[in-house]
């Protein structure tokens, strides 16, 4: 394909790994969030919805700025997770992801949070007398009667961390190849005078993108309801 | 006895007291509606837990709060017909009557006949059916067979005539005189209908109104 340069492939390759790799991590982690929210009851919870939901209303370069903070190598929690784990986020596409991942939590939190609530509780305990323990009930009536608001939360997600640029800039820097997702490149481009053609080849890159993603969560969703429909006729 | 129960429920700001032991057949719970039936049925399944109180179903001890014992739900082994059905609406007749007969393999002793059950609800051609598209009587029926398929040692029925209009009462009540006559499973049976309860019932506990 010489539709595109190889350097808008390379943008394009690492914007696809950033985000993807950032829908990995936050998936776990915003459903067990959104379980908790729902499901438990404890003192503080109303602080750890806020905490939940501070990336949706601070500024991304504040974000940024906080997980530049917490991820360094000189922080308690940088430090170790780099001895331990050997994960550095610094100036690397793992801190794009992080940053990615981090501002889409939010979005994806909330919207499994309601498909979660949506969940008829009464099922629930009708699979119980059935003889299904607290596990198979989660994964045969729980899980399914969500299923459409977690794939809602993975599109929200997806489109949320493809567009990041705040809190990457910030903390994971403006690094072509390494951390130049496509909005980095086209903030990049729109600095060097001269390079118009490229920013709207940039930005045409990342029009088709979206569409593509917005037509296959379409698809999905149709999908899932013929599957319905069949069984209805 | 089939039924020992001793138990104090809270229900909202009241305090329900039941006492009684019951043999063999169907036993009906008769009172008025906001009695607390339905919270002694979920009592007895394990979703309810009561705050003081012992229950016991043929000789095995589902409940009992000095001795500590609270059996989880999956273990009591009932076959509970819940008012409003309950049918899983993502999957198939045959999925939701399926459901239930995992534990079917570790006591094959308990196990009800599918196609004779199939049979006897005359649910066999509904069977690739989804909840949705049911009439009453026949998401009646399959919750019915549901809750036969599950193995169990005893069967709560709360009101499963309330929702059906008067035809299909009448097909859904002689199947349940089948079922109690047939299959020989202690029956537990919530209604606020009098002449439903003198025709089905073996004995009467009267619930009295709250106070």
């Amino acid at each position: 394909m010489n539709l595109l340069s190889p350097t808008e492939w390379e943008i394009l390759l690492l914007s696809l790994k950033v985000s993807g790799v950032a829908m990995l991590a936050a998936l776990p982690v915003a459903f067990a969030l959104a379980w908790v929210l729902a499901r438990w009851r404890f003192p503080g919870k109303v602080l750890l919805d806020a905490a939940v939901h501070l990336p949706l209303v601070l500024p991304p370069v504040v974000t940024g700025w906080l997980l530049l903070i917490a991820f360094s190598p000189n922080a308690p929690l940088g430090r170790f997770l780099e001895q331990a784990l050997g994960l550095t986020f610094l100036f690397r596409w793992t801190g794009a992801a992080l940053a990615a991942a981090v501002m889409a939590l939010p979005l994806m939190v909330r919207a499994m949070r309601l498909s979660l609530e949506a969940v008829d509780r009464r099922l629930e305990s009708a699979a119980r007398t059935l003889g299904a323990g607290p596990w198979r009930t989660f994964t045969s009536v729980t899980l399914p009667l969500s299923a459409n608001g977690i794939l809602a939360a993975l599109v929200l997600g997806l489109a949320r961390s493809v567009g990041e640029f705040g809190a990457t800039i910030t903390f994971a820097s403006n690094i072509p190849g390494e951390t130049q997702t496509l909005p980095l490149a086209i903030y990049s481009a729109l600095q060097m005078p001269g390079s118009d053609i490229q920013v709207a080849r940039l930005a045409g890159l990342s029009v088709a993108l979206s569409v593509a993603a917005l037509v296959l969560s379409e698809w999905l969703a149709r999908r899932s309801g013929q599957e319905k429909g069949r069984h209805v006729l | 006895m089939s039924f020992d129960v001793s138990v104090t429920l809270q229900r909202g700001s009241l305090r329900l007291n039941y006492e009684f032991t019951a043999g063999p057949g169907l036993t009906a719970l008769f009172g008025p509606s906001g009695a607390g039936k339905t919270s002694l049925l979920d009592a007895v399944a394990g979703l309810a837990r009561p705050i003081e109180g012992r229950i016991a179903v043929s000789s095995t001890v589902l409940f009992d709060r000095p001795a500590r014992i609270d059996l989880k739900p999956e273990l009591r082994r009932c076959g509970y017909v819940f008012q409003d059905l309950r049918l899983f609406p993502h999957r198939t007749v045959r999925g939701n009557l399926q459901f239930g007969m995992k534990r079917l393999a570790v006591d094959e002793g308990h196990r009800l006949d599918w196609d004779h059950t199939l049979d006897l609800l005359g649910i066999t051609a509904l069977l690739d059916r989804m909840p949705a598209t049911l009439s009453g009587g026949e998401a009646q029926r399959v919750a019915i067979g549901r809750a036969l398929l599950s193995a169990p040692r005893f069967l709560l029925m709360d009101e499963p005539l309330a929702s059906l209009d008067l035809d299909r009462r009448g097909e859904i009540l002689g199947l349940i005189e089948r079922i109690r006559d047939e299959l020989r499973l202690p029956i537990l049976y919530v209604s606020h209908d009098r002449a439903e309860v003198e025709r089905l019932a073996d004995r009467v506990v009267q619930v009295p109104s709250p106070a």
